[in-house]
C-alpha cells in the first residue's frame, strides 16, 4: 500500500515538472493533428491516439522526458520534512554549506568593493556593438584581470570539508586502527569493494568493454565491431534508458556525441536554439563580475591545456550564458547549496530587492571552465553544447562543489577514496600519512574536476561515459584510489608531499578502464 | 672543398676494403644539425661521429652541403645519405605544380578521367612570371576568388602574402616598402601563385594544417612508408576572410606563429595527429574520417608517383619528407608543401620526443646494421605504404575474404605502437636489452 502511495506520488510529481513543458505542447499538438487521419476513428479514439503517438515516436520521447525527471527528482521525503531536508537531510552538512557559501559571498563582494567594479551593470550600446562582432572570437579580448582573483580554489574547499564534524559522532574512544587515517572525519556510508563489485557488474573482468577491449591488438571482430552496430540501433530506437545501460561499456568515438543526448534527453530544437539566443542576449545587454571571474579562469586553466586551448572561445559562449540562467535555479530544490542573495545598489537589508547573484545562483572557482572543455570535443553548435552542459551541471557537476551527504557529493567521494586506499592499500597510506602526503590532498583536485584536464581527452570521456552510463560519481573516487594503486611502488620511495605530488603530477599516459577493472575486480579481499 | 670527402676510396683491395666496413663494429657518420638529429644519431648504438675530412657510411647532410658535395662524392654500395640528388623537383612549389600537371595528364591519357581526378588535390597554381597570362585568364574567370602568392624556394613562411585584386601583384612588384635584398632576389626568384582555400576546416574557429611524415626509401621501384605520428598546427587566432592583411591568420607554420603578437610559446599551439583524428572521428563518425584518411594516402602517393621518373633514383638515397596538408569543409585533404628537410626543432618536451622517434625508426628503417629481412610491413612507428604497389594490411579480417575490399596499409593518426614493433627486430650490437 506504501509503496503504491509512494509510487503514485512520484508519478504526480513528474507530471507535475512536465505540465507546460514544450513536450507537453507538442504532444497536443501532434495529438489535435492526427485526428485528421483517417485511421483515428471516433469509437476508440483514446486507443487510436495513443497508438499513433506510439509509432510516430512521440510516445518514446515522452518516455526519455519521464526518464530524464526521474534522475533529477529528489528522494521521497517524509510528509512533515522541511524543504531544507530534500536538500539535505543532515543538519550538520546544511550548516557546514551555509558557512560555506557565506564566506564565498563575502570574498565576492569584498573583491567587489575593493575594486570598484559592480556586481552588474548595463553595457553601452557602444560596448554591446562591439561585443555582437567579437561574439565568437571572445579570446582574443584581453581584458585587464590581473586584481582579479579565483573566489575559492579546490583547496580551499577542501579545508573546508577537512573542518566536518558530526556533533552526534562521539569518535573519542575508538581504537586506532578502526579510527579514520584519512582528512575527511564523517561517518558517511560509503560503498565497499564487494559493493561496488554488485553495481558495476559491466566493468567485471569477463564483460568486454571500450577502453580495453578495443585495444589495437583485439581484433575489432570479437568485440568492438558488435558493440558499434549496438550503439547505431540504440541511437536508431532513440531510447534514453537503453543508452544510459549501453554507456556502461564505452560508448564509440563516432556514436558518443548522440549518445550522451540521448543519454541526458538534450536534443537541439527550436525552443534550445532560441533559448540559448535569449541568454546570449542577455550577455549582450548586461556585464557580470562574474563574467571577468570567468574570463580569467578560462585564461589561466583551458587556455593553457594542450588540448583544450583551440576551444577557447567556445567556453566564453557557454560559460557567459551558463551564469544569466536563471532555470538553473530549479536544481538548487536537490542541491544542498543555496543561490547567494545580494541586494541591488541602495536598497539593502530589504528582502525583496535581494536578487540572486549570479542569476544562475553559481559562483564559479578555479577550474571551473574545464568542466566544458572535454564537451567541446564532442558538440559544435553553441546551443547544443550549452545544452548539454547545463545538463550535465545540474545532474553531477554540482555535487562536486557542494557539501552533502549523497553519495555522489564531493564528501562521500573523499571519504569513500580514503577508505578505499586505507583497506587495501594500508601500507602506502600509512607511509604517505607519515611524511606528511596525506592522499587526498593530492587526490582532491582530480575528483572536484571529475579528472577533467588530468587524464588524456580519450580517457576522460570513457570515465564519463560511465558516470553517465551509472548515473553516479562514485567512480571518479575509484579511479583516484586505483591511480594510486598502480603508482604504489614509486610513491613508497617519497619522502614528502611535494615529492608525493612529482611522482603523480603527470597522469596523461594512463589507460582508465584497465586500472578500474583491475581495482575493482583483481583486489584480493 | 677537399677532394677527401669521398666515402671509402677505391683502391687495391677495395672488396677487402668493402668486407672489412661490413664487419667493422661502428657505423661513421656525419652531421649537418645541431638539434635532434645530432642527438639521435648521438645515441645510437655503434654509430661514431667523424670530422669534416674522414670518411663516412651515414651523412644527414643539409641540401646546401648536397648542392656542392653529392655530385663528386664517390660512395660505396653500403653508404647512405639523406636526400636525393634532385629533391627539388618534389619540393620547389613551381617545378612540383609542373610535375604534377604532366603526370595528371598522363593518367588521363592512359588511364582515364576517375584516376586523373585523384590528382586535384593541389590548389589552381600558376608559376609566375612566366605563366602569367595563363594565371590572368584564370584568375579573371573566378574574380572573386581569393590568391595567395608564395616564393618558390624559401621556407617558413616567408615573404608570402595574400591578394584579391590583380592591382596589388602590380603594387607588390613596384613596393618600397620591402627590403632591398629580397627586392634584388625577386628579380631573379619565380613565385607560384596559387588558388587559396578559402573553406577551410575549422576546429574552436581557427584554421590548421597537417605535417605527416613520410620516408622514401626508394622511387624505382617506389618504396614509401608513412609515419603514424604527426601533428595538426593551428593558427594562433580565428579565421576570417576579412583580414588578409593580417598574415599570422593565414600561415599556420610555427616559424610565423612565433611572431605573431599575441603567440604564447608555453602553449605551443599543436595537436598531436591521434587527438585529430579522434575529434573528428566524434564529428564524423569512424566511416568518413577513414574515407578521409585514404584521400590523404592518396596525396602522398600520387605526389611520388609524379616526381618517380624524374627523380634521379640512387640506392644511396632516402629522404624524410615533410607534408603539409590542408582540410576543407568538405573533409577534403588539399596538397600545401613538400619539404625535403622538415624542421626537427622541437617545440616541446612531447614534440621532442615525437621527433627522436620519427629520426630513430627512420634509422631503422635504413637499417644500416642489416637487420631487416625487406619484408616488414611495418618498421617502428612506420607503415609501408607503397613497395611498386599498394600494400594492403595484413589480418584483415573474415569480411575481406573473397571480396574487392582493399584496406591499405597505413594507419595515420592512430596509436604508435612502435615500441612493441621493435621488440621484434634484433637488437642492436652494444644496445642494452629492453
Amino acid at each position: 500500500m506504501d509503496e503504491d502511495v509512494g509510487v503514485n506520488i512520484i508519478i504526480a510529481q513528474v507530471c507535475q515538472r512536465l505540465k507546460g513543458s514544450h513536450l507537453h505542447s507538442h504532444l497536443e499538438k501532434q495529438a489535435k493533428e492526427c485526428l485528421h487521419r483517417p485511421e483515428i476513428k471516433l469509437e476508440c479514439i483514446k486507443d487510436d491516439v495513443r497508438s499513433f503517438l506510439k509509432e510516430t515516436g512521440w510516445e518514446r520521447k515522452l518516455q526519455n522526458a519521464v526518464y530524464r525527471e526521474l534522475h533529477t527528482l529528489p528522494p521521497p521525503s517524509h510528509t512533515v520534512a522541511p524543504p531544507e531536508h530534500t536538500k539535505e537531510p543532515l543538519s550538520y552538512m546544511r550548516k557546514a554549506q551555509a558557512c560555506w557559501e557565506k564566506r564565498i559571498l563575502k570574498s565576492l563582494n569584498s573583491m567587489c568593493t575593493e575594486l570598484g567594479v559592480p556586481l552588474a551593470r548595463k553595457r553601452p550600446v557602444r560596448e554591446q556593438k562591439d561585443l555582437v562582432h567579437k561574439w565568437t572570437e571572445m579570446g582574443t579580448n584581453e581584458p585587464d584581470l590581473s586584481n582579479f582573483r579565483p573566489v575559492y580554489a579546490p583547496k580551499d574547499f577542501l579545508e573546508m570539508l577537512i573542518s566536518l564534524r558530526n556533533a552526534n559522532h562521539d569518535s573519542s574512544d575508538e581504537a586506532s586502527c578502526k579510527s579514520h587515517w584519512g582528512l575527511i572525519q564523517v561517518p558517511l556510508n560509503v560503498k565497499n569493494i564487494p559493493e561496488m563489485r554488485k553495481v558495476f557488474v559491466e566493468l567485471g573482468l569477463g564483460t568486454s568493454q571500450l577502453g580495453i577491449d578495443d585495444n589495437i591488438h583485439i581484433t575489432p571482430d570479437l568485440f568492438e565491431n558488435e558493440h558499434v552496430r549496438l550503439g547505431k540501433r540504440v541511437v536508431s530506437e532513440q531510447d534514453s534508458a537503453a543508452a544510459q545501460q549501453y554507456s556502461r561499456q564505452g560508448c564509440p568515438t563516432g556514436l558518443r556525441a548522440t549518445l550522451w543526448a540521448l543519454i541526458l534527453n538534450c536534443g537541439n530544437d527550436l525552443e534550445d536554439v532560441m533559448r540559448y539566443e535569449q541568454l546570449k542576449s542577455g550577455v549582450i545587454h548586461h556585464d557580470l563580475l562574474v563574467d571577468s571571474l570567468i574570463y580569467k579562469d578560462v585564461k589561466l586553466t583551458a587556455s593553457n591545456d594542450d588540448y583544450y586551448f583551440v576551444f577557447e572561445d567556445y567556453l566564453y559562449q557557454i560559460l557567459l550564458c551558463f551564469s544569466r540562467d536563471t532555470t538553473v535555479l530549479e536544481h538548487f530544490i536537490y542541491n544542498s547549496a543555496t543561490p547567494p542573495k545580494s541586494s541591488v545598489q541602495g536598497k539593502q537589508g530589504t528582502e525583496e530587492y535581494a536578487l540572486v547573484y549570479p542569476p544562475n545562483g553559481v559562483i564559479p572557482f578555479h577550474g571551473f571552465s574545464m568542466y566544458v572543455a572535454p564537451l567541446c570535443f564532442l558538440y559544435n553548435e553553441p546551443s547544443q553544447l550549452y545544452r548539454i552542459f547545463r545538463e550535465m551541471y545540474v545532474r553531477y557537476f554540482f555535487r562536486l562543489h557542494s557539501i552533502s551527504s549523497s553519495p555522489s557529493g564531493i564528501v562521500s567521494l573523499c571519504l569513500q577514496f580514503e577508505k578505499l586506499l586505507q583497506i587495501h592499500l594500508p601500507q602506502l597510506f600509512y607511509h604517505l600519512r607519515e611524511m606528511g602526503a596525506q592522499p587526498l590532498r593530492i587526490a582532491f583536485k582530480w575528483m572536484v574536476r571529475a579528472f577533467s584536464g588530468y587524464l588524456a581527452t580519450d580517457q576522460l570521456l570513457l570515465l564519463w561515459d560511465r558516470i553517465l552510463g551509472y548515473d553516479s560519481l562514485e567512480i571518479v573516487a575509484v579511479l583516484a584510489a586505483a591511480v594510486f594503486a598502480f603508482r604504489a611502488e614509486n610513491l613508497m620511495e617519497v619522502t614528502s608531499l611535494a615529492a608525493a605530488e612529482a611522482v603523480l603530477a603527470d597522469l596523461s599516459t594512463l589507460k582508465v578502464m584497465p586500472l578500474l577493472q583491475i581495482f575493482l575486480f583483481a583486489t584480493v579481499i | 672543398m677537399s677532394k677527401n670527402k669521398t666515402a671509402g676510396y677505391r683502391g687495391h683491395h677495395s672488396y677487402q676494403k668493402r668486407k672489412e666496413a661490413e664487419a667493422r663494429s661502428f657505423i661513421r657518420y656525419r652531421c649537418g644539425f645541431t638539434n635532434t638529429i645530432q642527438d639521435v644519431l648521438r645515441q645510437r648504438p655503434g654509430w661514431v661521429e667523424v670530422k669534416e675530412d674522414e670518411e663516412w657510411d651515414f651523412n644527414w647532410c643539409d641540401v646546401g652541403w648536397l648542392r656542392e658535395n653529392f655530385d663528386h662524392s664517390y660512395m660505396e654500395e653500403h653508404v647512405r645519405i639523406c636526400h636525393f640528388r634532385n629533391y627539388y623537383e618534389l619540393t620547389r612549389k613551381n617545378l612540383m605544380v609542373k610535375n604534377l600537371k604532366r603526370y595528371r595528364k598522363t593518367l588521363e591519357r592512359e588511364v582515364g578521367h576517375v584516376e586523373a581526378a585523384k590528382c586535384d588535390f593541389f590548389p589552381c597554381t600558376f608559376e609566375l612570371p612566366s605563366e602569367y597570362h595563363l594565371f590572368v585568364e584564370e584568375f579573371k574567370r573566378n574574380p572573386k576568388s581569393t590568391w595567395i602568392m608564395k616564393p618558390v624556394a624559401r621556407s617558413q613562411g616567408k615573404g608570402i602574402f595574400l591578394f584579391r585584386k590583380l592591382k596589388d601583384i602590380m603594387d607588390w612588384k613596384k613596393d618600397g616598402s620591402r627590403l632591398e635584398e629580397q627586392r634584388d632576389e625577386a628579380q631573379v626568384e619565380s613565385y607560384v601563385a596559387q588558388r587559396y582555400i578559402e573553406n577551410p576546416y575549422l576546429i574552436g574557429g581557427r584554421k590548421f594544417d597537417l605535417r605527416v611524415y613520410v620516408l622514401v626509401s626508394s622511387y624505382l621501384p617506389l618504396k614509401a612508408w608513412l609515419y603514424r605520428d604527426g601533428f595538426a598546427r593551428f593558427s594562433n587566432t580565428r579565421f576570417s576572410l576579412s583580414s588578409i592583411e593580417d598574415q599570422y591568420i593565414h600561415l599556420t607554420n610555427v616559424a610565423v606563429q612565433k611572431t605573431a603578437p599575441d603567440y604564447d610559446p608555453e602553449r605551443g599551439c599543436k595537436w598531436p595527429m591521434q587527438q585529430l583524428r579522434r575529434y573528428l572521428t566524434a564529428k564524423h563518425g569512424a566511416h568518413a574520417v577513414e574515407t578521409l584518411f585514404r584521400d590523404i594516402d592518396n596525396v602522398f602517393v600520387h605526389s611520388l608517383q609524379s616526381v618517380q621518373k624524374v627523380i634521379i633514383n640512387d640506392k644511396h638515397c632516402f629522404e624524410l619528407y615533410g607534408y603539409d596538408i590542408l582540410l576543407d569543409q568538405d573533409l577534403k585533404p588539399w596538397l600545401i608543401e613538400v619539404n625535403a628537410s622538415p624542421s626537427l626543432t622541437p617545440s616541446s618536451q612531447q614534440d621532442y620526443e615525437m621527433k627522436c622517434h620519427l629520426l630513430e625508426d627512420t634509422l631503422h628503417v635504413v637499417d644500416m646494421e642489416g637487420r631487416l629481412t625487406g619484408r616488414e610491413k611495418q618498421v617502428g612507428g612506420f607503415d609501408l605504404m607503397w613497395n611498386d604497389g599498394p600494400v594492403s594490411r595484413e589480418n584483415s579480417g573474415l569480411e575481406t575474404l573473397g571480396s574487392s575490399c582493399f584496406s591499405p596499409n597505413t594507419n595515420l593518426g592512430c596509436f604508435n605502437d612502435r615500441e612493441n614493433q621493435l621488440r621484434h627486430l634484433k637488437v642492436l650490437p652494444g644496445q642494452k636489452s629492453a
